[in-house]
């Protein structure tokens, strides 16, 4: 599958919320306004199992980025209350401030999902150092009251979890409404003191290892809470350190100069910071998209129940519908395909079930010897193309994956660019580069390029042996230089040019420089063979995904264009025929909204309401065929009147106009653009 | 007392002067006394051992700790009735809404056996905090004596002098009482006063005379001195452990610490190493430079489009608004930087700082400095929001004002410079005052 290879080139958040909505009614979904033929049941199983598949396969990536961040501040935190223990009669330890632990904790902007990260963190440390692990937000924690309130109530919980775990009773007094420091220290005084004495000093486990467990306290969002909340906890806290042992983490967003700015001198004195940087995320989406195209692509293209493993894939293809057949048949790259065979066997193709299900196993299993190889070509012009200065085709894989997959790669100006980089290289670069193509192609189990690696061994044994060679060489080039005889200066002038013009018609080009030339023209020429575009390869829609323009309208919400075509043409969204109309003039059964909304976008930026509201009534009542001298007319103007009372207001609550004073009886618009 | 003159140094005159407002345990005292002095003037740490040693019933409470009135009170009751009843074991916590209550609540607690016949004192440090809660509050602790009718004393101490305290109705003055910073010659004294019991006293005073060398210039607060003193003294006793100096050798021992005490000036002082760090670094004995500090991390990693969104809002806070035709507009003309503003734009916009501008300026601009086609989704609106959060921009008008809200950019030059670099966009050219 495409899309899992991939995704080993970077990492992305799971979007657990996104499967949630989604796998509810999916599968009605996929069922809905489509026949039977078509599979959908297999289709949304496979699925379902290609999804699970990458999601246990990112989440462990991600694991494995986050464990050696975790591991390096568990050991701070461990570290830096086993000291306060160890040094408690040291005359150093006396006499110095006491610093609150504080682990900065730079964790970028581009990573969207922190509370991810901070779950796992939170887990992680009650495992390994405590169970007290609170984390705060700074919308939660206003001012000190609903920081400290927030505080003790997790606290609490936590309390209570490792109660519960030791099957012990305990009665929480949870219903008080004040908190303050002191309250919270003597609580978890008490606290640390029932937990001590029951376990002896061998039998305790990790999470205990210390005669009063510290109190984590994670800031997640360091840059949002407001400097005197911050300043007034440090100072209380650092007051109480010696009876609540606490740790601070902050989770900086931006750089950690905010520290600096956020906090006094007075007040950072007070605090043992340590840095923390997560790994620079260059993270891209691919996953998530990866993970959304699989969606659209299992809905939209019956075919896609050939997506899936390849020793399954054939076992589908017997299964085939005749249904599913004629879809085969109507696909444009299996139509093309047919165009190039001999006249029989197109009749063949084209009438005969069996033969076509026999030839689409054969197309499926080409596709996939296609894919595998595309991907090792890939990675090793990855390693070739990323040890170059500026990086002309991108830094990462996957933008690389990107133009491979846009275009044809070797009409780019780019890739001529790295050819031409690549003839400049040095030797050692060369022979690293080459070990590391080596190693991708031998990684890969699949023997499908194996004369390649085979090619790619023998040109680092020619390199070798070059240095044996290298020696003469410079030997020969240094009798080269023979000095000139004493002539004048025409002659000279004369002898030079000769010799510059010798040189350039007979250069000789060293060995290394020939290799160096076979070698680059191997890799254009793997470029070629392989990393044709998808498209061409027969078969390719039931693996790959192209239509990427409706992912992007499914992931780029605008709600400005969502809200102006639904008030603007109402008929979008409702599919009501009767509100389908011409461009330009309202339909009087539209919903009130739309029609204020409609006569607004004629006016200038000042909306006199008067004149809006006869307009108003003169599209409704022409809507209700009202006979204006009816005897309940008088009543049904202030129906309308009131109907469009509602509609403007509402248009207020959307934020198209607002209440001006400028004018009497006016109301200004907040948005430009007619209709 | 020759007990606490051991126990509070430099301070004679301030303890007398107060032992002799204090008088005889049942004299009735001064109202109200207030302490003021720079940090680490010694305030708390004079009231608290004199109130201690001459065992004088006093409840100390902690006024940012306190941050309701409720928690306030109820502390000062509660703690004094922890005095006077400690005999009959533990008393039930009270509860006190206002001053009113506090004040029948105090007459109550302190009719007490043990405290009816002498001056009970309440300490409030960091009174400054007393300002910011309700209004009768201050006044009330002022008066406390007269309002109560008992024999008590309320001292404040603050960083503040008095006169920004005083409020216009109902205060009484209270005795003001100055603590003076300590002067080089008393660091001197009361830093050598603490030295470690493995080696001499005049050795100490010798390393606290080198420590107070480097370091009075810029910091003369005690507690910072003498956290810096422990930390710099292995590296200072060293040579000495090495046996490659001996106590009195002090020339060699100053050459070896001097730069060391140097660098920690920039480096721990400034809190950029935290100090277990410096601690290790001092251990394995590597170079201090090579450890980055807090500040040197400055790159911020921003998504594509809140990059240009961070630029559009730093040209939209920096440049006249007049001036966006100029630079967004093909066919603007010759506009004359001198002729075309008016008086007041001719200063520099960046001496001024950064103004509020809507938020469809910082569209428009957004959308003529991208070479893509933007459209206005969520996603460009979600980021901005996000770069709100991360304070690199703020939301000037009111939160709940739906219809132009108003932003401002908070970076600095520098900084947008750097944004601007990694995005081939040449800020510069597009700023008015660089023009």
């Amino acid at each position: 599958m495409a899309t899992s290879s991939v995704s080993k080139g970077c990492f992305v958040f799971r979007p657990d919320f996104k499967k949630r909505k989604v796998s509810v009614p999916i599968e009605d979904y996929f069922n809905k306004g489509k026949n039977e033929s078509e599979d959908s049941k297999l289709r949304f199983e496979t699925y379902r199992l290609i999804w699970q598949q990458m999601k246990s396969e990112t989440e462990q990536l991600q694991e494995e980025l986050n464990k050696n961040l975790f591991d390096s501040l568990i050991e701070f935190l461990q570290k830096s209350y086993s000291g306060f223990q160890k040094n408690s009669r040291n005359w150093g330890y006396q006499t110095k401030l006491r610093e609150i632990p504080t682990a900065a904790l730079i964790l970028g902007v581009n990573v969207t999902d922190h509370d991810l990260t901070f779950r796992s963190l939170t887990e992680a440390l009650q495992n390994n150092v405590t169970p007290y692990v609170v984390s705060l937000q700074a919308k939660d924690c206003p001012d000190m009251k609903h920081f400290l309130q927030k505080l003790v109530s997790q606290l609490m919980d936590c309390y209570v979890d490792v109660k519960s775990k030791e099957e012990e009773r305990v009665q929480v007094t949870k219903k008080k409404t004040h908190y303050s420091m002191d309250s919270l220290s003597s609580w978890y005084m008490t606290v640390a003191q029932k937990t001590d004495p029951k376990m002896p000093r061998k039998k305790r486990t990790t999470s205990s290892k210390w005669q009063s467990p510290p109190v984590v306290l994670i800031l997640k969002d360091m840059e949002s809470f407001t400097t005197k909340v911050l300043q007034d906890f440090i100072i209380i806290s650092s007051e109480h350190l010696h009876e609540f042992p606490l740790i601070l983490i902050f989770g900086i967003a931006t750089s950690p100069i905010i520290i600096h700015r956020l906090l006094s001198h007075a007040v950072s004195s007070l605090l043992c910071i340590e840095l923390f940087q997560s790994l620079s995320c260059k993270e891209h989406l691919t996953t998530m998209l990866d993970k959304l195209s699989l969606l659209e692509h299992f809905y939209s293209q019956p075919l896609s129940v050939l997506c899936c493993n390849l020793p399954e894939a054939k076992r589908r293809v017997n299964f085939l519908s005749d249904n599913q057949c004629e879809n085969i048949r109507r696909l444009p790259s299996f139509r093309r395909y047919v165009e190039k065979q001999a006249s029989g066997k197109q009749v063949a193709l084209l009438t005969n079930e069996r033969f076509l299900k026999e030839e689409t196993q054969l197309l499926l299993e080409n596709l996939h010897i296609y894919h595998t190889n595309y991907f090792l070509v890939l990675r090793c012009l990855h390693k070739f193309t990323s040890s170059l200065p500026k990086y002309p085709l991108g830094r990462q894989i996957g933008e690389l994956y990107c133009t491979c997959l846009e275009k044809n790669i070797w009409d780019s100006e780019e890739y001529v660019s790295v050819l031409q980089l690549l003839r400049m290289l040095a030797k050692d670069e060369l022979m690293t580069i080459l070990q590391k193509c080596l190693k991708v192609f031998k990684s890969s189990s699949e023997k499908l390029l194996g004369s390649t690696a085979k090619k790619i061994q023998e040109f680092l044994a020619q390199f070798q042996s070059l240095d044996a060679d290298a020696k003469e060489e410079e030997d020969a080039s240094g009798s080269q230089s023979k000095g000139l005889p004493k002539t004048d200066l025409y002659h000279l002038q004369k002898s030079l040019l000769e010799m510059k013009e010798l040189r350039r018609t007979s250069k000789k080009q060293t060995k290394f420089e020939v290799l160096r030339e076979k070698v680059v023209n191997f890799i254009d020429c793997l470029v070629r063979e392989y990393l044709l575009r998808p498209e061409t390869q027969p078969l390719h829609e039931v693996a790959y995904f192209s239509a990427a323009h409706a992912l992007r309208e499914h992931l780029n919400a605008a709600p400005r264009i969502a809200l102006h075509t639904a008030l603007n043409n109402p008929y979008y969204y409702l599919k009501n025929e009767a509100l389908k109309s011409e461009e330009g003039c309202i339909p009087n059964i539209a919903p009130d909204i739309c029609i204020a909304y409609k006569l607004h976008l004629e006016c200038s930026r000042l909306i006199n309401l008067v004149d809006w509201s006869e307009a108003f009534a003169t599209v409704v009542t022409a809507a209700e065929k009202m006979d204006a001298n009816s005897t309940t007319s008088e009543e049904m103007n202030e129906i309308i009147h009131a109907r469009f009372i509602r509609a403007v207001s509402e248009l207020e609550l959307l934020g198209f106009i607002k209440p001006t004073k400028q004018k009497t009886d006016h109301v200004a618009r907040l948005t430009w653009g007619g209709c | 007392m020759p007990h606490l003159e051991n126990m509070v140094l430099c301070r004679e005159s301030q303890v007398s002067t107060l032992q002799s407002l204090f008088g005889e345990r049942h004299h009735f005292s001064f109202p109200s006394i207030f302490i003021y002095g720079h940090t680490a003037s010694g305030k708390t740490y004079v009231t608290q051992t004199l109130l201690k040693t001459l065992e004088l019933p006093h409840v100390f409470v902690n006024c940012v700790e306190c941050f309701t009135l409720r928690l306030l009170l109820e502390q000062i009751l509660n703690k004094l009735n922890h005095l006077s009843s400690s005999e009959n074991g533990c008393p039930t916590e009270i509860t006190c809404e206002t001053f009113n209550d506090f004040v029948h609540l105090f007459k109550q607690v302190t009719k007490a056996e043990n405290l009816k016949d002498q001056t009970v004192y309440i300490v409030l440090d960091k009174a400054e905090c007393l300002r910011d809660m309700e209004a009768n509050l201050l006044p009330g602790f002022l008066r406390l004596q007269e309002l109560t009718d008992r024999n008590v004393t309320v001292i404040f101490l603050s960083e503040i002098v008095w006169e920004k305290f005083r409020s216009n109705t109902g205060c009484f003055e209270p005795f003001v009482l100055y603590f003076p910073d300590y002067s080089i010659g008393n660091l001197q004294k009361i830093l050598s006063h603490d030295h470690p019991p493995e080696y001499s006293a005049d050795f100490y005073a010798a390393y606290i005379n080198i420590l107070l060398g480097v370091f009075y210039t810029v910091c003369r607060d005690l507690k910072e001195l003498r956290h810096l003193a422990v930390l710099n003294f292995p590296k200072y006793c060293e040579p000495v452990v090495k046996g490659e100096a001996s106590e009195r050798d002090t020339r060699k021992l100053w050459r070896n610490i001097e730069p060391h005490l140097k660098k920690a000036m920039q480096t721990v002082y400034l809190r950029e190493i935290s100090s277990s760090q410096w601690e290790k670094l001092q251990k394995d004995d590597t170079d201090p430079g090579q450890l980055k500090g807090l500040s040197a991390y400055t790159h911020v990693e921003l998504p594509y489009y809140s990059k240009f969104i961070l630029i559009a809002a730093y040209l939209a806070s920096y440049n006249p608004a007049r001036t966006d035709k100029r630079f967004f507009l093909k066919h603007h003309g010759k506009i004359k930087k001198t002729n075309f503003l008016k008086k007041h734009e001719k200063t520099s916009n960046h001496l001024l700082g950064p103004k509020p501008f809507p938020l469809d300026r910082l569209l428009a601009i957004l959308y003529s400095i991208v070479d893509s086609r933007v459209a206005p989704t969520a996603n460009i609106f979600s980021q901005i929001t996000s770069l709100v959060t991360l304070q690199l921009l703020a939301l000037v008008s009111h939160d709940d004002q739906l219809g132009g809200p108003k932003y401002k950019c908070t970076v600095s030059l520098d900084f947008i410079r750097a944004i601007a670099r990694t995005v081939n966009f040449d800020i510069i050219k597009y700023l008015y005052d660089f023009l």
